[in-house]
């Protein structure tokens, strides 16, 4: 079994960050990661909030520079799917991944660092739909559509900024909102209401159901009040309603909250000793790059100060 | 490494390969496919010799995605026999894709 002192599980901006900083400070630092490093970062077409880059950073330039930085330093990166956890005593906690290849690890400290997923529509045309009109990465689908009408379901910056990516590439976009307000920030709503006949706004509405054979073709909305239903012919329907933690390996005692987010203290500490999350897998606020850096910071130095005293 | 396949050698390398093929359609600019990306190079080389393993940039070839309706990306498609198996699209985990490789044995 290979032993650390720390692993990450996550090679996000928060568990990049934490393993950086952990192998800074000279602890023996292993970074599990299933796919490649970048998390959301990388589905993003552009990020223009992430202080230092003035002029906006692609989401996948971004993780690139994010993931040299971590491998400027002897972090050890593994992949891998961590299917469970459990801590066992071993001359103080140790806790124990089990891995869904390979051998298990076991470590002193883990920071659980393994974000969250796109929530799905959850009606039941969605998941025949999907690859055939039905996307979640408007950067990735976005040119199969060029030319053509499409749908964005959902009212927060996502949904919004990937309207806007969009809007450059198809011949118009609806925005499809269940609400009458939009959560998402003012500076995207302004640039999205100068441009009404690129991008219609349809509000108080959610998505009934989809249509169109083989690829869809029709998308009908729903008003939430009246329950009058308005059919849209779009070939695209790009969902960004929110997302579900990735927290299904973590311990069952950990505590969550309603959806399923993994509380913590202020210092990334959760109710096991030695195991801390950061990043949006985290019950919290703002889930943004800059706050997923953050928390990885934050949690691996309360790792370091867990670990120093383990071995003071 | 998984092979690189262009509209020009599509049908050689895919659909007349005596082996199985598993194609991802995949383009440089796609988070999702670069996520994905590491599987399918551990999956090229576990297989090496039973699967041929094929990459298709559809920046660089247009026709063989839209032959096969490919609307995003990453698509991962089972060729067997010139025929499509099964086809999985987004960054799935590594199981999925061992799944579909079993439909065509």
């Amino acid at each position: 079994m290979q032993a650390f002192d720390a692993v990450v599980v996550g090679a996000g901006p928060a568990g990049l960050n934490a393993a950086l900083y952990l192998v800074r400070a000279g602890f023996k630092t292993a970074l599990i990661e299933r796919n490649s490093a970048g998390g959301q970062v990388l589905s993003t077409s552009e990020i223009e909030n992430y202080l230092g880059f003035p002029k906006g950073v692609k989401g996948y330039e971004l993780a690139d520079l994010f993931s040299a930085h971590a491998d400027a330093y002897p972090v050890q990166r593994l992949r891998g799917d961590v299917v469970s956890m459990e801590s066992t005593e071993e001359n103080g906690k140790m806790h124990i991944l089990h891995m869904q290849e390979g051998e298990d690890i076991k470590a002193r400290a883990v920071i659980i660092a393994t974000g969250a997923g796109n929530r799905p529509l959850g009606i039941k045309e969605e998941q025949m739909y999907k690859g055939k009109g039905v996307s979640y990465c408007a950067l990735c689908d976005g040119n199969f559509y060029r030319g053509l009408d499409v749908a964005v379901v959902g009212g927060g910056d996502a949904a919004l900024e990937e309207a806007l990516y969009l809007s450059r590439i198809v011949n118009k976009v609806y925005i499809i909102h269940r609400r009458e307000g939009f959560r998402g920030t003012q500076i995207y709503l302004d640039k999205i209401r100068s441009m009404p006949e690129k991008i219609e706004l349809v509000t108080s509405c959610v998505v009934d159901s989809l249509d169109g054979e083989p690829n869809l073709k029709k998308v009908v909305v729903r008003h939430v009040q009246s329950g009058e239903k308005r059919e849209i012919a779009a070939e695209g329907l790009f969902v960004y309603i929110g997302h579900v933690p990735n927290a299904q390996f973590a311990p069952a005692e950990l505590e969550r909250n309603e959806q399923g987010f993994l509380i913590t203290d202020q210092e990334m500490q959760t109710k096991i000793p030695g195991i801390f999350a950061a990043g949006d897998i985290r019950a919290k606020l703002c889930r943004q790059v800059c706050t997923a850096v953050g928390d990885g910071a934050t949690a691996a130095s309360s790792a370091i100060r867990y670990l120093e005293h383990l071995n003071a | 490494m998984a092979i690189e396949v262009n509209d020009a050698n599509f049908d050689a390398m895919v659909l007349k390969n005596e082996l199985p093929v598993l194609v991802d359609f995949w383009a440089p600019w796609c988070g999702p496919c670069r996520a994905v990306a590491p599987i399918i190079d551990e999956i090229s080389k576990e297989f090496e010799g039973k699967v041929a393993v094929c990459k298709v940039n559809v920046d660089e070839a247009q026709a063989a995605p839209s032959r096969f309706g490919i609307r995003a990306i990453p698509t991962l498609i089972m060729f067997k026999d010139g025929e499509v198996v099964d086809q999985v699209t987004g960054a799935v985990a590594k199981d999925n894709i061992l799944q579909m490789i079993n439909k065509a044995f």
